[in-house]
């Protein structure tokens, strides 16, 4: 009979496998770049990737798991990008000369992500009076007021931008970044308050009256989302190393967006792999040069057709799962087999 | 004096952005679509002007007369859109939709760019009529056209609404599809229609926005559709005198904001405005008669 | 929730471990890179120039001159038997105009062996690629970034073209002398740094040449509209207005500012070049007896720019501008420094390319204290739809 029970694995047990699955990769990306496998050009492109998967999974916390559609990512991320980049420049001045490199970046995403959630909370108490496609256009509105002002003001060097930012931002510390704002925002999902967050989105009347205050949920969603679209604004600063407003136009909100829906309104899963996929893919069709931007929308065209609920849906990979799954199909396999030999050995 | 004259100025500005607004009021009120190709169709319509106006000149007919030709042809590729791109997902969730608008807009974009290189275009002049100035104040051609084309098609569009059996399966439709379909309103041709409708006005505001701005591009309306979309909101969305209303107010707005706050920070003054006025009247300027969306 | 929080700790300590070590491998890394570029004085063998440039995108007219330019170089060069007898192989990279973009494409032409880039077009992503290259000791030659800054990274980074401010100065000083103007108006955009920058030094030169800024205008950069800015500049009663913008900005700029009434000299900068491509007849009206500074004129009787828009006619069947004369200079530059160095080692190409000295297209280049050539500058007048060279100012 024990032999029927399926194969489980407990709390603890799932924490190990994921933070050493986290650490395989880790390492395995590791050995590849040290081997030169990776070279500087894919490493760019790791990082790139990183970048997108903290915007993508960021916004989906607003858009899929609060289900109110914000055009202005792309604002907070300015905010966080120019806010991480001016400390960075100024370590020195500030006092904190002395850190070592990677503490100096770590700490320049805090202080940028922490920058852009005051303005979600700015923006976001009056904005989420809205909804749909009002909410939409307030955000839009936002973002591009938050571009206006940046573009005129001294300390942000105005048009001309900033310049010579320190490049602190390398696949490593990218890549710790990276799984840190996954597990943060999984976590969040998975707690009391994700689950107040969703309850909103799924019937806002039905859950003010069970005593879930909405305004302060949707608030805290869009000031953490704001936080970590900080956050990758800080990392694209110290990657790029010159930083203008032009880039945050409403054009960037909506390519985040994009990258969200496409992969699944609702699942982070999604937006890891359509963060992975969108940064892929326009460089891999870069020898089309101008054929690729029509390829590129087409496509998007296509697959919105064809699944229209992005390509995951609200599916969320988990590792642990799918052990148990291999586990359990493995052992009925055998199960099965064994009772098949069984059988014809009666014959 | 200088008033006057940058009031003037907001309003030619106003009534293309009143134009193209009702062109995205029209299609929002019946599919609740933000309809982000909308502003490159006018984009379609300039390079099919262009293309005609030679072809007339040399017939000797006046180049604005191409308009016939772009409303025919635009009405068809806003069908063909509507057709291929947004039908399937009449069901899906609403931003899906969204993105698949967005697609359709960047595929437009990029195709014109790839078959017109991105180079703008000179647009040869649609009007050849001076204005008389008086006392000192000039009010453009283009814009007095601008403005009777907007009202005629804001009346029209309205009798059409509410007199004709079309027009009124369109407000069925934008109350209630599925009651709609179940009272026998062929809800596929009402809204295939409405597109067309749209479209076909956005030529119309290819020909008026030429004449007054005479270069396009391919980039030419993702921008201008973006200001067209806020004129819509401001307005009432949904709404077509609104469209006129939140068009003439942002022009307006846009204009004045120039001349007397800054003119490096307009833009972030106009967006203001849409800001208070969304705060304090979500449904925008005209926006309280819900029922007469379409 | 508690638990959760401790095994994230646990897991971001273990990781900024393991960065730690990994900062020591990646030292490890540069240290054989520069033992490979020890060994020098190789002749020739193979030459590969990465060619980048924004092909897709709103700023691909300005690209797709700029690698045009280029193209018709190198191929003309290896129709004439290439370096030494050796072919010269290129590849050209779209960017988008994106400085991300511009990042990765240049990660990637170093990947595939680049020996010498020539790019990027517009300034943003030339400066963050002049970053990347400064760091990799990379020759550098952009052909059209006008931006102080992009030379300032390094010293293997180049240009064919002047600088933004020096425009703003010639224009200033062209007004105050040769307009005789008292009161001067700016109208520029403001998210461009290429305009503001331009307008800003125009500003300061006519401060202190006496003249009076009565107007200083922006706008944004998909504003197609600028008759309230024109508006003010009219009332403002300026003699000159200055419009440092791109062609089609200023083709709609032009035709607003006769409507607004104001009827007084126009001035730009070489963004102008190719404005009456985007005008008719009647259109070009509007900017008669207006004046912009270039980098050549392209009717000038000399035998290279003659042999050069010929050439370029004949292979992409449209007229050449300046952003395709400079992106040919380029080209030119780079090849005759592979020449010079004869080897395509990095810092024998710098030093070859510090030593330049070529008459090209678009005038004689040479360099001084660092990569931004020292060049005259050419005011050209438009005159019954057509430009008239008006004078060639000395740098």
């Amino acid at each position: 009979m024990d032999k029927n029970k399926l194969f489980k694995i407990g709390k603890p047990a799932s924490y190990i496998i994921n933070v050493a699955a986290i650490l395989l990769v880790w390492l395995i990306m590791q050995s590849l770049i040290s081997g030169g496998l990776i070279n500087s050009y894919y490493q760019g492109i790791l990082l790139v990737i990183g970048i997108n998967i903290i915007l993508a999974t960021s916004l989906n916390l607003a858009v899929g798991f609060l289900g109110e559609m914000a055009l202005g990512h792309a604002g907070f991320m300015s905010v966080g990008a120019y806010s991480a980049a001016l400390l960075a420049k100024n370590a020195a001045a500030l006092g904190f000369g002395g850190l070592p490199k990677t503490s100096l970046f770590f700490i320049s995403l805090i202080f940028g992500g922490l920058v852009a959630s005051i303005f979600g909370i700015l923006v976001g108490i009056p904005a989420l009076r809205l909804h749909g496609d009002y909410l939409a256009i307030i955000t839009l509105g936002f973002g591009e007021i938050i571009r206006v002002i940046i573009e005129n003001m001294k300390i942000t060097g105005g048009a001309r931008g900033l310049n010579r930012i320190p490049k602190l931002a390398t696949p490593n510390t990218v890549y710790i970044v990276t799984v840190v704002t996954v597990i943060i925002l999984y976590m969040i999902i998975r707690s009391r308050h994700g689950r107040a967050i969703m309850s909103v989105r799924d019937d806002e009347i039905a859950a003010e009256s069970l005593g879930i205050p909405s305004t302060y949920f949707k608030v805290l969603a869009f000031a953490i989302s704001a936080f970590f679209a900080g956050v990758a604004g800080g990392i694209y600063a110290q990657y790029i190393g010159i930083l203008g407003a032009k880039v945050f136009d409403y054009n960037k909100s909506i390519e985040i967006l994009v990258t969200v829906v496409l992969g699944g309104m609702g699942s982070f899963t999604g937006s890891i792999l359509a963060a992975i996929f969108l940064t892929i893919l326009p460089e891999a069709l870069r020898e089309f040069a101008s054929y690729r931007m029509v390829l590129y929308s087409a496509a998007l065209v296509i697959i919105m057709i064809f699944k229209p609920t992005g390509l995951l849906g609200t599916y969320e990979f988990s590792l642990t799962r799918l052990i148990e799954k291999i586990v359990n199909s493995v052992k009925h396999n055998k199960d099965n087999g064994t009772q098949s030999k069984k059988e014809t050995d009666r014959k | 004096m200088g008033f006057i004259k940058q009031l003037l100025n907001g309003l030619q500005l106003g009534s293309i952005y009143a134009l193209i607004a009702i062109g995205y009021t029209m299609v929002y009120g019946i599919v609740q679509l933000i309809n982000f190709a909308h502003g490159d169709i006018i984009m379609v319509g300039g390079y099919i002007c262009i293309m005609l106006i030679p072809i007339l000149a040399q017939f000797g007919i006046p180049a604005w007369i191409s308009v016939f030709g772009a409303v025919v042809l635009c009405a068809i590729l806003g069908v063909l859109i509507e057709i291929v791109a947004y039908k399937p997902l009449r069901n899906s969730p609403r931003m899906s939709a969204l993105i698949t608008a967005i697609g359709v807009s960047l595929f437009l974009e990029n195709l014109f760019m790839l078959l017109f290189s991105p180079d703008p275009r000179n647009v040869p002049q649609m009007f050849n009529v001076t204005m008389p100035s008086i006392g000192g104040f000039n009010l453009s051609f283009p814009t007095l056209i601008t403005i009777i084309v907007s009202v005629l098609i804001m009346i029209g569009l309205q009798v059409f609404i509410k007199k004709t059996k079309i027009g009124k399966a369109m407000r069925a439709v934008s109350e209630d599809t599925d009651t709609a379909r179940l009272m026998g309103v062929n809800v596929n041709a009402t809204i295939s229609i409405t597109f067309a409708i749209g479209s076909g006005l956005a030529a119309v505001a290819t020909v008026l926005y030429a004449s007054a701005y005479p270069q396009i591009d391919p980039l030419m309306g993702s921008f201008i559709g973006i200001k067209a979309f806020i004129a819509a909101v401001l307005g009432g969305i949904g709404l077509i005198p609104g469209a006129m209303v939140g068009g003439i107010v942002l022009g307006v707005a846009e204009s004045l904001a120039k001349a007397y706050i800054s003119s490096q920070l307009a833009d972030a003054v106009v967006y203001g405005i849409l800001i208070i006025v969304l705060l304090v009247k979500p449904s925008g300027i005209l926006g309280k008669n819900r029922s007469e969306k379409v | 929730m508690k638990k959760n929080l401790l095994v994230l700790t646990a897991l971001v300590l273990a990781l900024s471990l393991l960065a730690g070590c990994a900062s020591g491998a990646a030292s490890k890394g540069t240290d054989t890179n520069a033992n490979n570029s020890a060994n020098t004085s190789k002749a020739i063998s193979q030459v590969m120039v990465g060619i980048l440039a924004p092909l897709t995108g709103n700023v691909a007219i300005y690209g797709t001159a700029a690698k045009n330019g280029a193209v018709l170089a190198f191929d003309e060069i290896n129709k004439n038997g290439g370096i030494n007898g050796v072919q010269i192989k290129y590849d050209v990279l779209d960017e988008k105009g994106d400085a991300t973009e511009a990042v990765n494409a240049y990660n990637k032409l170093v990947s595939e062996k680049m020996d010498v880039l020539l790019g990027d077009v517009t300034s943003k992503p030339t400066i963050a690629v002049a970053d990347k290259a400064a760091t990799d000791r990379m020759p550098m030659v952009t052909a059209t970034a006008t931006a102080p800054d992009v030379t300032t990274y390094g010293d293997n980074i180049f240009r064919a073209c002047f600088i933004d401010p020096f425009q703003g100065k010639v224009m200033a000083t062209f007004a105050s002398d040769n307009l005789k103007a008292k009161k001067v108006a700016i109208v520029y955009n403001v998210s461009d740094d290429y305009s503001s920058g331009a307008a800003a030094s125009f500003k300061s030169t006519a401060e202190s040449k006496g003249m009076q800024v009565v107007a200083y205008e922006g706008y944004g950069n998909d504003d197609k509209d600028f008759k309230t800015q024109l508006t003010k500049v009219q009332q403002s009663g300026a003699d000159a207005l200055f419009v440092p913008d791109y062609y089609n900005r200023v083709a709609l700029i032009g035709a607003q500012a006769r409507s607004v009434g104001f009827d007084k000299p126009l001035l730009g900068t070489d963004g102008w070049d190719g404005v009456l491509k985007v005008l008719d007849k009647d259109g070009a009206k509007a900017l008669d007896n207006c004046y912009f500074s270039n980098h050549y004129f392209s009717k000038d009787t000399d035998q290279k720019v003659v042999k050069f828009n010929e050439a370029y006619q004949a292979k992409y069947n449209e007229a050449a501008n300046s952003f395709a004369a400079l992106g040919y200079d380029a080209a030119y530059i780079i090849a005759n420094a592979i020449k010079t160095a004869g080897t395509t080692d990095k810092e024998a190409v710098i030093k070859a390319l510090k030593s330049t000295s070529y008459d090209g297209v678009t005038g004689t280049i040479k360099y001084g204290n660092n990569g931004d050539p020292i060049k005259n500058v050419t005011v050209i007048k438009i005159l019954n739809d057509d430009y008239v060279l008006e004078t060639k100012v000395s740098a």
